[in-house]
């Protein structure tokens, strides 16, 4: 079974690998994607000295996290982008007749390997935050550095699934489940403090943003929660992974359980 | 010229088909413009930068979130597919001047969106937020600053999917416009915000002139008059390098059929 997909996914790099030039531009523009995100953040604290409370490194270490979390999943659940085409078509009703779950095989199905652009760019940043911030590390701090990107990536593939899943119902609902995932990425990448009502409440807590890169990084710098949240939040990013990942499972088959052909 | 005017009457006609993918397009950009307003406003409520109040960098976001749709920042592939399909010499036999007709339905689709993706991401900004109206006189002003950006827009784009006659597939310049484009017009952060080296090296390219020009106007931040010339300027020049190129461009092609 596992040897099937890892077969798939062999086969689409290889093919992708093939076209070197055009694979190196395309990493390279993925790079320049989140470098931009980086120079913005930059750019602002060219004229203040703290954002929400936090400092330019630490702010810096919260966009790095996210950005590496957010490269892993696009990297898989990026795919999912293309399941309005795969209803529209009827392509999707084929995945159907396979002896291999749908959303595993939408997710390898075409898997971009230039995405992994953001993810190196990401990474590099997260050894420039980690050296630059004054972290008191232990060995729990290491492995939380080395488990918050993707315990992140869980909860972005996550919320990339849900939001996917609306496709089932509404053809053309890319666009809305664009808003939702992207716009994570954008919200992790600041600290939550700097949002307010509403937005927070649903940005950092129902989609649960704040997990991805905020906590972590709280208990990595050792500070505690301007919002008056226990420490132990920084530690839990897996359980709300884990978490995250199981109502994703239940969404997607009850979509698919849901959904009908288009009949063309 | 009535034909112009046609094709302009289908281009507001034809993106007005397409209602369910609008109302997602205007969630995500009222989305995005929440989330960019808390980051804007953090930075600005302490002490106004570079001559952003709260107010001012509330008005230049929401501005930001419509003028995106109405201008097109990302890069759009429409000719370019007919060029790397063959199609265009259908375009080119046909009596019209073909960037003047894809000018025309360009400022067709442009009128829709004024209706359905600038004014309502700009009414959510200015009912939810405190928001600097301009005064009376400016508007006009604004509205040929906007309408001079998207030209300018429309020039640039035009000419990233001419290069498909030489490239046969330019996706990747045109995917790599879209992903500058945001920071180099001053979609991601006021341009003001950046070093000296960088505001004076941006606004000598065209990049500015089709964003933050119309928004600069409608802060009323500049002598408004300066800049509308210099986006009248810009916009002159990509129009005449993207008739050039055309007009190499059809020199050039080899009809593949099939």
């Amino acid at each position: 079974m596992v040897e099937t997909y890892l077969r798939l996914v062999g086969a689409r790099l290889r093919g992708q690998l093939a076209y070197r030039t055009s694979f190196t531009i395309e990493v390279i523009a993925q790079a320049v994607v989140q470098a931009i995100e980086l120079a913005a953040i930059t750019i602002l604290f060219s004229h203040v000295t703290e954002l929400g409370g936090f400092s330019a490194d630490e702010v810096i270490l919260m966009y790095a996290i996210a950005a590496t979390a957010f490269g892993l999943a696009d990297l898989t659940a990026g795919q999912l982008n293309e399941l309005p085409t795969y209803i529209r078509t009827g392509s999707f009703d084929v995945l159907l007749l396979r002896p291999l779950g749908t959303l595993p095989q939408v997710m390898v199905g075409d898997i971009r390997l230039k995405r992994i652009g953001r993810t190196l760019f990401g990474l590099g940043t997260m050894v420039y935050a980690l050296a630059h911030n004054d972290i008191a590390w232990s060995p729990a701090k290491a492995a939380l550095a080395a488990v918050a990107p993707l315990a992140g990536a869980v909860i972005f593939g996550s919320v990339w699934v849900v939001a996917c899943a609306v496709c089932f119902w509404i053809v053309e609902g890319q666009e809305l489940a664009n808003t939702v995932t992207y716009g994570s990425n954008a919200f992790t990448s600041y600290p939550v403090t700097v949002y307010s009502g509403w937005l927070r409440r649903f940005m950092a807590f129902v989609v649960p943003g704040a997990f991805v890169a905020y906590y972590p990084a709280l208990a990595l710098l050792g500070r505690t929660d301007p919002l008056g949240g226990p420490a132990l939040l920084g530690w839990v990013s897996p359980l709300v992974a884990l978490a995250a990942a199981v109502v994703a499972g239940l969404v997607w088959r009850f979509a698919v359980r849901h959904y009908r052909g288009t009949g063309s | 010229m009535r034909a112009y005017a046609h094709l302009a009457l289908a281009g507001f006609r034809r993106y007005s088909t397409y209602r369910q993918a609008m109302f997602g397009g205007l969630a995500a950009n009222v989305v995005f413009g929440l989330l960019r307003t808390a980051v804007l406003v953090a930075t600005v409520a302490a002490a106004p930068v570079a001559g952003y109040d709260v107010a001012a960098a509330v008005t230049y976001v929401w501005l930001g979130q419509g003028l995106l749709s109405f201008v097109v920042l990302w890069g759009e592939t429409q000719l370019s597919e007919r060029i790397r399909t063959g199609d265009v010499v259908v375009d080119l036999s046909r009596p019209w001047h073909l960037q003047a007709a894809l000018l025309a339905e360009d400022l067709g689709r442009a009128a829709y969106a004024v209706v359905v993706r600038l004014v309502p991401p700009v009414a959510v900004g200015a009912l939810l937020f405190p928001f600097r109206w301009p005064e009376p006189e400016t508007w006009p002003l604004f509205a040929v600053s906007a309408v001079l950006g998207l030209v300018v827009s429309f020039g640039l784009r035009f000419m990233l999917n001419c290069t498909t006659f030489w490239l046969l597939d330019s996706r990747g310049v045109v995917n790599m416009y879209a992903v500058v484009s945001g920071l180099l017009c001053g979609l991601i952060v006021p341009l003001a915000f950046m070093p000296e080296w960088a505001r004076d090296v941006l606004w000598a390219t065209p990049f500015p002139y089709l964003l933050q020009a119309p928004i600069d106007v409608f802060l009323e931040r500049d002598p408004q008059w300066t800049v509308l010339a210099w986006q009248a300027f810009w916009a002159v020049v990509v129009l005449a390098a993207g008739n050039l190129v055309l007009s190499r461009a059809v020199r050039k092609v080899v009809v593949q059929g099939g």
